[in-house]
This record gives C-alpha cells, sequence and structure tokens, in this order.
C-alpha cells in the first residue's frame, strides 16, 4: 500500500495515528497491532512499505501510550497542547456587530512555530474550523460547537450570560480537539490556532496542497446489516439521547417551578416589614424574619441563574454530540455499504482468479480505518462523557447545597436574636 | 326585664343541678379572682374524635364530629393527677356557644378564639372538606388550647358555666341573640378613649397583616410542594439511564434514589409549617376579640354620652320653664306663644316632674360613669394581659417557625450531599 487512505499532511504518516490506529497499517500483522498497545518498551514498528516508524518527535511512543491508557484522567503532566478560550470582546464596525474570543494556546510540540499563541477569534471562524475538521477527519467524532442561530429579540446576543455561556461551550470544543490524539494534530487547527488573522482563503489553499481529499460516499449504498459492536452503539446513543432528553425536559422544570416558588417567597419580605412596623417588642425579631426572607430569596435567585447557565447550555451540547456520533455511524455504515456493493459486484465475475481490483481494496481499506477511528474515538468518547456527566451532576448538587447552606446561615443567624429578647424578660420579670 | 349581665340569654337545660337564680348569682360573682386559676387543679384535654350520625334539630339526618373532653383532678399536694378521667363528648357548635356566653358575660375579656369553622387560606392538598381526617385533628388540638387558654385566664377560669362545661353532661343553648348582636355594632362616640382607638386600630392592622400572611404561606406551599416533586422525575430518569451504562450504572442508581427521597420530604416538611399556620390564625380570631372588646368600650362610652346629653336637655328645659325665656327652639314653646302661656299649676307641675327626672339623670350618669370606669379599667387590665401573652407566643412561634426552616435547610443539605457522593463515584 503506498499510502494510508486515512489522510495527513506532509506526506509522513504521523506516529501518534499510526500507534493510535494500528489497524490501519497493519491489518494482516494483528498481533502486531496488540503488542503494540500492550508493551511500551522495544517497538518493533514498521511501515507496510518498510520504512521505520519515525519515533523521533517530541511526543514519544510512550507518553502517547499514556495518554491512551483510558482509564486514566488526563492530567497535565502529559499534555504538550495547552488552549484556552477567554476574554470576550464586542467590536463595533459599520457593517456588523459581532464579539471576539481570545483563544491563547501555550504548546512543546514541532508542528507549532512558536511555543505561545494569542490570536482572536469569532464564531465564524470556530464554525468553519469545524466544518474543516468534518471535511478531512471524516472518520472521527468531531465535538459540537454551541447553537449557531439565536432567535433575535428572544435572546439577547450581547448580554453578559449568553456571551458567557457561549465562551464556556467555545473553550470546551478546542479543549476537546486539543485532547485528541489525531484531530490536535489537523493542520486547520494548527492555523486556527496560530494565524494572526484567519483567511479562510488560506485555509483552501490549504485543501488543495493536500492532495486529492478523498471524499466519502454519502449515498447510494445500502447497508445490510451493522456489526454487532456498532449496532450497539446506534442502540446506546438512541437511548442516550431519549435519557438527555428527559433530563433537559425535568431541569428546565424544575427552574421554571423555582423560578414561581420565588415569585410568591418575595411576597414574604414586605408583610414581615409591614407587621414589623405596628409592633414594639416583636418589631425586631418580624424584621430579622424579613431579612432572612430576603436572603433566601438571592440564594434561590443565584441556583436557578447558575442551573440556567451552566447545566443547561452543558446537556445540550452533549445531545448534539450525541448526534453527531450518530451521524459519523451513519457515515461508516455507508462505507461498509460501499464497500460491501462493489465487493459482490466483483465476487460475481467468473474470473476468481482476477486478483481484487485496486478500488475494491481501497473501499476495505475505507472500512476498517474508519471502524477503528471510530471504536477509539467511542471510547474515548465514552470515557470523556462520563467525566463530563461527574462534573455536570456533581456541580448540579453543588450548586444546591450552597443554596441550602445560605438559606440555613441566615435562619441560624435569626435565632440568637429572637433567643436574646426571650431571655432578656425572662430576667426582668 | 333586661338585666345588665344577659344571664337570660343563656339557658341552661337537661342534667344539671343549678337554678337559674343560681346561675344569677354565679355570673354575677365569677369576678377577677387573680391567681389561682383553674389549670393549677384540673388536667384539660381534647383526647379524641369521632364521627356520629343523628337526626338534628330538623330532622335531618346528618354526620358530625365530637370530640372527647377528659379531665383530671390534680392532687394539690402531691401534684398527681389522678389517673381515670371524667370524660364527655361534644360537638363544635357547643364550643360556639359556649364562647359566645364568655362573649357576652365577659365583655371586658379579650376571649380565646376557637378554631376556625371552615378550612381556609388552604392550599391544593390540603382538603377544605370539614371530614378531612387531617382537619378533624388540627382541629381537636384548636378545642384543647382553647379550653386550655381560658383555664389559665385570671378571670375565665372562675367561671361556673365552665366547669360544668367540662365535666357535666348539659346542651347549652343560647336563646336571646340580642346581647351578641349588641357586641358587633358600632357606636359614634363624641369622646372615645385613646387607647382603646388605637387598640381597635392594632387589632385591624394585624387582621390584615396575618391574613395577608396565610395566603402567601398558600401559595408558596403550593410551589415548594411542585419544586420537591419535580425532582422525584429526576429518580427515574437515571434510574433508566444507569441500565445502559456500565461504569456509571451505580452511581446514577443511589443518586436517583437520593432524589426520591428528596421529593418525598416535601410532605412532612409541611405538614409542620401546619402548625405555624395555626399559630398565625389563633391570633387572626384573637384580633376580632380584641376588637370586640374596643367596640364594648364604646358602647359603654355610648351610653354615658346619651345618658349625659338627655340630663342636659332635661336642665336646659327646666331653665327655660322657670325663666320663661326660650332658648332652643321647640313646638311646645312655639304652641305656647301663639296659643298663650299655661297656667301656673300646669308649671308647677311640669317643673316637678323634670326635677325628678333630673335627678334621675344625674343618677344614671353616674352609675354610667362608673360602669365606663370600672369597664375600662378591666379592659385595659384584660388587655394588657394579652399583650404580653401575644408577644410571648408569637416569639415562640417564630422561633419555632425558624427552628423548622433550619431543619429543612439540613435535610436538604444532607440528600444533595448524599446524590453528590453518588455523583463522583459515577
Amino acid at each position: 500500500m503506498a499510502s494510508c487512505p486515512c489522510h495527513w499532511t506532509s506526506g509522513k504518516i504521523n506516529p501518534h495515528h499510526l500507534h493510535n490506529y494500528p489497524l490501519c497499517h497493519t491489518m494482516i500483522d494483528l498481533p502486531h497491532a496488540i503488542l503494540l498497545q500492550g508493551e511500551r518498551s522495544s517497538l518493533d514498528l514498521s511501515l507496510p512499505n518498510g520504512n521505520a516508524v519515525d519515533t523521533s518527535s517530541p511526543a514519544s511512543s510512550s507518553s502517547l501510550l499514556n495518554r491512551l491508557q483510558l482509564d486514566d484522567d488526563l492530567d497535565g503532566e502529559t499534555r504538550d497542547l495547552f488552549v484556552t478560550v477567554d476574554d470576550p470582546k464586542k467590536h463595533v464596525s459599520t457593517m456588523e456587530t459581532y464579539i471576539t474570543y481570545r483563544v491563547s494556546t501555550k504548546t512543546t510540540r514541532t508542528e507549532f512555530d512558536l511555543p505561545e499563541y494569542s490570536v482572536r477569534r469569532r464564531y465564524q471562524d470556530f464554525d468553519w474550523l469545524r466544518s474543516k475538521l468534518e471535511d478531512s477527519q471524516p472518520t472521527h467524532l468531531i465535538p459540537p460547537l454551541p447553537e449557531k442561530f439565536v432567535m433575535k429579540g428572544v435572546v439577547d446576543r450581547f448580554s453578559e450570560e449568553f456571551v458567557e455561556t457561549r465562551r464556556k461551550a467555545l473553550d470546551k470544543f478546542l479543549k476537546r480537539v486539543a485532547d485528541h490524539p489525531v484531530l490536535s494534530f489537523n493542520e486547520h487547527f494548527n492555523v486556527f490556532l496560530s494565524a494572526k488573522d484567519l483567511n479562510k482563503r488560506q485555509g483552501l489553499a490549504l485543501l488543495s496542497k493536500m492532495g486529492e481529499s478523498v471524499k466519502y460516499v454519502t449515498g447510494g449504498y445500502k447497508l445490510r446489516a451493522r456489526p454487532i459492536e456498532f449496532a450497539a452503539m446506534g442502540e446506546y446513543l438512541d437511548i442516550f439521547t431519549q435519557k438527555l432528553g428527559t433530563i433537559d425536559r425535568i431541569a428546565q422544570r424544575i427552574i421554571k417551578e423555582q423560578s414561581e416558588y420565588l415569585v410568591e417567597l418575595r411576597e414574604y419580605s414586605p408583610v414581615y416589614s409591614s407587621w414589623a412596623s405596628s409592633e414594639e417588642e416583636l418589631q425586631e425579631p418580624l424584621d430579622g424574619v424579613a431579612a432572612c426572607m430576603a436572603n433566601c430569596c438571592s440564594g434561590l435567585e443565584e441556583l436557578t441563574e447558575e442551573m440556567s447557565e451552566d447545566f443547561l447550555p452543558v446537556l445540550r451540547e452533549y445531545i448534539l454530540y450525541v448526534e453527531s456520533m450518530k451521524n459519523v455511524l451513519k457515515k461508516r455504515d455507508q462505507v461498509q455499504a460501499e464497500y460491501e456493493t462493489k465487493l459482490e459486484a466483483v465476487a460475481f465475475r467468473e474470473d476468481r482468479k482476477t486478483p481484487v481490483p485496486t478500488d475494491v481494496e481501497k473501499c476495505q481499506d475505507r472500512v476498517e480505518c474508519f471502524n477503528a477511528d471510530l471504536k477509539a474515538d467511542w471510547d474515548r468518547w465514552q470515557n470523556n462523557k462520563r467525566q463530563d456527566f461527574r462534573q455536570l451532576l456533581t456541580g448540579m448538587a453543588d450548586k444546591n447545597i450552597q443554596y441550602y447552606e445560605k438559606c440555613l446561615a441566615a435562619w441560624e443567624s435569626l435565632i440568637p436574636l429572637l433567643q436574646d429578647k426571650q431571655e432578656a424578660r425572662a430576667d426582668t420579670n | 326585664m333586661m338585666a345588665d349581665t344577659g344571664s337570660e340569654d343563656v339557658a341552661v337545660i337537661g342534667n344539671t343541678d343549678q337554678t337559674p337564680s343560681e346561675l344569677q348569682n354565679n355570673i354575677k360573682n365569677t369576678m377577677v379572682e387573680k391567681g389561682g386559676t383553674l389549670l393549677k387543679g384540673l388536667e384539660i384535654s381534647v383526647a379524641e374524635a369521632e364521627k356520629r350520625t343523628g337526626k338534628n334539630a330538623v330532622s335531618i339526618q346528618e354526620t358530625y364530629t365530637v370530640y372527647l373532653i377528659e379531665t383530671r383532678a390534680v392532687d394539690n399536694v402531691s401534684e398527681v393527677a389522678n389517673p381515670t378521667p371524667d370524660s364527655l363528648w361534644r360537638r363544635y357548635s357547643e364550643f360556639e356557644i359556649f364562647r359566645n356566653y364568655l362573649l357576652v358575660t365577659y365583655p371586658f375579656v379579650v376571649v380565646p378564639p376557637l378554631p376556625e369553622k371552615r378550612a381556609e387560606f388552604v392550599w391544593h392538598k390540603l382538603s377544605a372538606d370539614n371530614m378531612d381526617p387531617d382537619f378533624v385533628e388540627r382541629r381537636r388540638v384548636g378545642l384543647e388550647n382553647f379550653l386550655l387558654r381560658v383555664a389559665s385566664h385570671p378571670v375565665l377560669s372562675n367561671d361556673k358555666i365552665f366547669y360544668s362545661f367540662l365535666t357535666q353532661f348539659f346542651v347549652l343553648c343560647l336563646l336571646f341573640y340580642s346581647r351578641l348582636k349588641a357586641l358587633n355594632a358600632t357606636f359614634r362616640v363624641k369622646n372615645p378613649d385613646k387607647r382603646f382607638a388605637e387598640m381597635k386600630h392594632y387589632g385591624d392592622e394585624l387582621q390584615s397583616v396575618i391574613s395577608q400572611l396565610l395566603r402567601v404561606r398558600a401559595r408558596v406551599a403550593d410551589r415548594l410542594y411542585g419544586v420537591y416533586k419535580v425532582h422525584g422525575n429526576y429518580g427515574r430518569v437515571f434510574s433508566e439511564w444507569s441500565a445502559i451504562e456500565k461504569e456509571m450504572g451505580d452511581g446514577l442508581q443511589s443518586a436517583g434514589h437520593h432524589m426520591d427521597a428528596y421529593a418525598a420530604s416535601i410532605d412532612d416538611i409541611l405538614e409542620e409549617e401546619e402548625h405555624y399556620a395555626d399559630q398565625l390564625k389563633e391570633y387572626l380570631f384573637y384580633t376580632e376579640a380584641l376588637r370586640a372588646v374596643c367596640r364594648k368600650h364604646e358602647l359603654c362610652q355610648f351610653e354615658l354620652e346619651m345618658a349625659a346629653q338627655d340630663l342636659i336637655s332635661k336642665k336646659q328645659q327646666r331653665e327655660e320653664l322657670a325663666t320663661g325665656t326660650v332658648r332652643t327652639f321647640s313646638l311646645k314653646g312655639m304652641t305656647s306663644k301663639l296659643f298663650g302661656q299655661e297656667t301656673p299649676e300646669q308649671r308647677e307641675t311640669k317643673l316637678k316632674t323634670l326635677e325628678t327626672q333630673i335627678e334621675e339623670g344625674e343618677e344614671m350618669v353616674k352609675e354610667r360613669t362608673a360602669e365606663c370606669d370600672e369597664f375600662v379599667k378591666n379592659a385595659w387590665e384584660d388587655i394588657e394581659r394579652f399583650r404580653e401573652q401575644k408577644d410571648r407566643d408569637l416569639k415562640e412561634a417564630l422561633i419555632s417557625y425558624a427552628i423548622m426552616q433550619i431543619s429543612m435547610c439540613k435535610k436538604g443539605i444532607q440528600v444533595w450531599n448524599n446524590a453528590k457522593e453518588c455523583f463522583s463515584k459515577m
């Protein structure tokens, strides 16, 4: 095989890719592939064409394999690329008003000319990056972006909350790409992070430089049956989407109920204050209760806001992620269908001695590449999902705990105020 | 034949050993006996409630609830109660009649209120039905509270009818509602006592503010119920989700259970809060008793002013007759001018009658002034007592409300901490 159909830039096979998805190049050497993953020393790496694999890159194979240990939490020590999105700023021009974000990069990778970068990007640029990644890495799961369109009039695109929610989502997006062993080496990603001015034409030029991009057939072939493991993935995603949708609805309902509860709760304070004004002995305690109620109200307001801003968007993001994943599964189906169809067509030929035509072989490669990429991405996705949800739900619990602690403090501070007076009275009697 | 104490308004029939005249005496004699309230010698409780069916006064079958009043004499020396109680059953309407008796007999007392006749300020879950067991239970507690309040009142506790109400079977009915009606009337008074006017105003404000509070509470309870219950849905969805997960499954499942517990906890919380609402309601109804006392003062004052006015006018008439001058326009004056004056004999008779009337009038004014002063003295004493009681009770109520809120917060923290632990194990 001359070149791996999983196209990489610069002509040389990326060792990271090789290590990650060994099946791509060593379909015959299956046991060798397994060995590759299990052992860190004396790796006998060679490309099918006989060339030795370049292992002199700074991200050595062992650190790479470290990163492949899917059970570990990715800690900073093994990372060599850090990306952050922050500092939103509003830009007003004659044509339009928009927000840009600062994208900061720190890296030790040789693929980058400098160790640090700081550029400004707008949502459009992120969108561009995502579609470029989808096109150039069709076998991989690309993380989702926050929603592109917002209904004008319903949501204020320039409100602090909206911008902050979007910033967090964009930050998440870039971090996920940066953590991906394949996507993070994508040329477009590099350009996105480093170029001062993201000239979209530049991107196009890059694309043409890469040589023919292999377009995956998106339609016309019918798949007979999904292999079990992918069918299981599909089933999982279907149920998972459902559950996420339910959780989203529940969370929204809770926020709604809490808001209505807040409206009624707010009525307490003024009534207690009014009562206090017509009392003597009871004035202080009643004013105390009024203040307490006000504190509880502000605590509740905080809780509702945070759930709206932090919890719901992340949940929705995952729903998009799942949709993305389903699409990748469908693409995989298509690739497999194409291969099977072509294979069948060939099988009908009487002349069995004719070697398998190259385009059928290419299809087979594609299928196996895709399957390998997808499986690896799936595992990684599952792991990330577990972490993300652990964080999300723990966060939800924390917010509620904070709310109750605030209320508790308010009420506890009232008790001595009430009881002192009681004792004082008892003393004078 | 309207005696001042209104004893004819109450008729006691059935098994009783009291004659009407004895009753009258008792009422006159149940004046303030400071200290030594009934409660010291008697343990009182409303122990149970039962449903009964029977034919009422107009022979219609009805279902009603009766409450068991139990009393135990406490030995004054050893302060131990007699183990076997005396008991009798009474229904709510009997309590009402008894309370009306107190209102009529002790107009200067802020009479403790009964628990509400119908469930008001309800939030959706609570039944407004009088037969609802929760309502009956709260009413039982309210009735007991009422009896205890009466028994610990320096004046009311000495009432003999009260003792009979607790211990002897008799049917109490209230005839002649006239006095009762009078308590509800308002009178225009020229020189009201400032303190009573202020008290009445305070009573109005307190009623308004407590009503508002109770209404807000009902709406808040409704909403809070919704918030907690919706969390129960998390329980179900986490459980379903855990079925498709491997490592996350256990954590999710257990967290779901905690969400269920959270949702269930609201029932107890709101039930406890009901107690606070009941305490507020008691004082809401107390404001009516307070206003009744203020109105009675107005009535006294009004009657005094009427008597004084009458006296002045009689004195004026005497003067006119004596001097022959007509100061004010009167038909008699006009007719005498037109048709000639009266004979000296006629004038003499008239003067004599007037003198007698003036004497009686002066007596009346003296009496009424004394009554008013007496009333003001007694009423103000009881109002002071009430004010102190109110401050004490409401402060206690606020403290227990705060404690309840604290307990609710602590429960919330615990549940979410439990859930958090489960999430962190996912």
